[in-house]
């Protein structure tokens, strides 16, 4: 065991060559979303990201893809600034949604969040009824007044989620009890309750079937065409089903990107085709 | 370590464990038991005439035509006693003065033991004190009293080497050849007449006032007192608790600071009770002076500090174990720190919270040194809503103590005390029975 561990850890350093670290293919898109340039972001003294420059699009899925501890989930967490609830991580350069620098201190967090909504690994609905984990937020934000409005907003929010014939009967129960992917997607509609403009979601199958991962897979096609979306994933299947464009991570290296087909068909880096290919990761 | 070995371990480690359950269930047992049957005993006794007249005279209960009937029918029995003791009265008036001076003494006693029994006898004075106002109301202390005044207790000293041994000799004796000689047996024989006991319940014990110390009436003004400064503790360490938690979780950075404040609030649930009581008396009493004496609201005070830190560890305890998953759903949605706080962690949070809360309440019900010298009375009435912050009030707990160790007729009421202590368990019983309860409700609504 400990002989394998060594033979890792050298190969690790052996990986390292910073000139053959930078990323290609194309990081520009078309009149985008958001803007990354120059990320750094770090955990008091170890860096997890390093120089990463990414455009995020209007409509499309773009997945981020890469072996764990690549730093995929810690840059998605810096897009709704999610990192500043822990103490120790701090992020530099550039990320712009719509022109405008979400870690400039002007900034308020609060509404950015409500705009760029999150969907995490695990499905983690309120302990509260199904109608109030849709209804909640909407509610804090102001987007609905009364009662009848609110009703509308969860059940049109609920039928663009796909659940809304499951649950339609129970509403008033709480969303803990529905099984794992029917509250994957309540979390979902929760998140697009509050009508966001990106919705990043961070690996939200890896805890769900097949079946039910195939439902979140076609609600994310459907979703794209309101939203921009960027999602995490494990699965490099999932990622060339959903997505457009693909951006590999290798220890906190943005490695490659481009459209889904060309990573997946023709890589252009040594490390990214190793990894689509199974030889680690 | 081979298989056989750790089989054998395991085997003895369930032999050890269940032993030790066996040992500490005995023990609760054998400290349960007394105190239910003695706690009862205070409710539920064979009670006489006189205990019937005292709950009609004391609380008007009780149906006065059925008392003067049952009165009217001890009254022939009872005369015949007092025949008994004018013939004896007449008889000493022709005494020799040597002779009368020897029965005098004897007499008296003998009197004062039938009134205890009976109640005052014709020729006494209307006695000041309520307690020698009525005969003996429990048929068991009668019993008691019957075998006192039917045999002297003497002591049989003549062995240096041993304990002296107690022996009973007939009282009858030394009125032998007098006319009060009958008396004995006679009332031996017709005891039972005379005070015609009946199996009572007498649920008033729990919501009359005491009357004359507690040697009559009920406890109501200890449960009410109890309730009163458990429910004010709660008033003012709950809300303070809970908002010290949401600090250390939710605001206060790591640093030397929060550090040192975590470790007081550790070393403050452990500093004993009686601490707490004296801090009570000289910085609430004698140095902020919310009152100017012994008062509820001080001794509330008290308690409060006293049970903080419980609850302040509880209610962090509760708060870090709801999963962080809530939170950052909570933030993602856009909802401010504080919105996650009150409507997302809070509620999540409540179960764990209520449970300490309810918990310390049982706690703060059933300590006795904080409100010794803050807002304890021995003997008091009951008080009103309004008068919590300037008087004192009797409290089960105190009064459990008063009564074993510092009342004048400790002896007679040891039903009262334990009436005391079985409705102090009941009440701590209950609150933590409803602790459970209540978190099972919630957790089921959260869970589903």
């Amino acid at each position: 065991m400990q002989e394998v561990l060594k033979k890792k850890s050298a190969e690790k350093r052996i990986l390292a060559p910073r000139e053959s670290r930078k990323t290609i293919g194309n990081i520009n898109v078309q009149n985008p979303r958001m803007v990354c340039r120059n990320v750094d972001v770090y955990y008091d003294d170890k860096q997890a990201i390093r120089n990463v420059s990414i455009d995020i699009g209007r409509n499309e899925v773009l997945s981020m893809i890469g072996p764990s501890g690549c730093g995929k989930s810690t840059f998605l967490r810096c897009l709704n600034r999610m990192n500043d609830t822990i103490d120790s991580c701090r992020v530099t350069g550039e990320i712009l949604f719509d022109g405008k620098d979400i870690y400039d201190s002007s900034i308020d967090v609060v509404p950015l969040r409500a705009q760029i909504g999150m969907v995490f690994q695990k499905p983690n609905p309120f302990p509260k009824s199904i109608y109030e984990n849709v209804g909640w937020a909407p509610k804090i934000h102001g987007l609905v007044e009364s009662k009848a409005e609110t009703d509308e907003l969860v059940e049109s929010t609920l039928q663009k989620a796909g659940l809304w014939n499951e649950v339609k009967d129970r509403l008033d129960q709480p969303g803990t009890g529905l099984s794992g992917g029917q509250q994957q997607r309540l979390c979902i509609a929760r998140a697009i309750a509050v009508s966001p403009e990106v919705i990043l979601m961070d690996e939200p199958c890896s805890a769900l079937d097949p079946i039910a991962t195939a439902k979140i897979e076609d609600l994310i096609d459907e979703l794209r065409e309101q939203y921009t979306i960027v999602i995490v994933t494990h699965s490099m299947q999932q990622a060339s089903r959903v997505s457009q464009r693909t951006a590999f991570f290798h220890l906190g290296d943005l490695i490659e990107v481009g459209t889904t087909e060309n990573i997946f068909t023709k890589p252009s880096h040594q490390l990214t085709e190793d990894y689509i290919t199974g030889r680690y990761g | 370590m081979n298989l056989g070995t750790r089989k054998i371990l395991d085997r003895s480690f369930t032999v050890v464990g269940i032993t030790s359950i066996m040992l500490m269930a005995t023990a609760l047992l054998v400290v349960v038991v007394p105190i239910f049957t003695g706690g009862i005993g205070a409710i539920y006794f064979e009670g006489t005439i006189e205990h019937r007249k005292l709950q009609y005279n004391e609380f008007g209960k009780g149906d006065r035509g059925a008392i003067e009937r049952q009165i009217a029918e001890t009254e022939p029995y009872r005369n015949e006693v007092f025949r008994i003791l004018d013939a004896f009265g007449d008889e000493m008036e022709t005494m020799e003065p040597g002779e009368k001076r020897n029965y005098l003494s004897k007499y008296k006693k003998v009197r004062k033991m039938l009134s205890r029994l009976l109640g005052p006898l014709p020729g006494d004075q209307k006695p000041i004190l309520l307690r020698y106002q009525y005969g003996s109301t429990r048929w068991e202390k009668a019993e008691e009293l019957l075998h006192d005044l039917m045999f002297v207790t003497k002591w049989d000293y003549s062995n240096p080497d041993e304990m002296a041994k107690r022996y009973f000799v007939p009282r009858a004796d030394e009125f032998a050849g007098t006319a009060l000689a009958s008396l004995f047996l006679y009332l031996e024989n017709n005891l039972e007449k005379m005070l015609l006991p009946e199996r009572t319940f007498y649920w008033g014990f729990l919501t009359d006032r005491s009357l004359d110390a507690h040697i009559f009436g009920g406890i109501w003004a200890e449960i009410q007192g109890t309730f009163f400064l458990a429910v004010g503790a709660m008033l003012f360490a709950f809300p303070l608790g809970v908002i010290a938690a949401i600090y250390f979780t939710e605001y206060a950075r790591d640093n030397f600071f929060t550090s040192i404040l975590r470790s007081a609030n550790s070393t403050l649930a452990g500093v004993p009770s009686i601490v707490f009581g004296l801090f009570g008396l000289a910085f609430f009493i004698n140095t902020i002076k919310v009152s100017d004496s012994k008062s509820v609201l001080a001794g509330s005070l008290t308690l409060a500090i006293m049970i903080l830190p419980t609850i302040i560890r509880a209610a962090e305890e509760a708060i870090l174990a709801v999963p962080k998953t809530y939170k950052e759903a909570s933030l993602a949605l856009g909802s401010t720190k504080w919105r996650t706080i009150v409507t997302v962690i809070l509620p999540a949070a409540l179960p764990g919270i209520i449970t300490g809360g309810i918990i310390s309440l049982g706690r703060a019900a059933g300590e006795t040194a904080p409100i010794i010298f803050t807002a304890a009375v021995s003997v008091g009435a009951t008080i009103g809503l309004a008068d919590v912050f300037t008087m004192p009030t009797p409290a089960l707990s105190w009064n459990i103590y008063n009564l074993a160790s510092e009342h004048e007729a400790a002896n007679e009421i040891r039903h009262v005390q334990y009436g005391m202590v079985l409705a102090l368990i009941s009440i701590v019983l209950l609150l933590n029975l409803s602790a459970i309860l209540l978190r099972a409700r919630i957790s089921k609504k959260l869970k589903g």
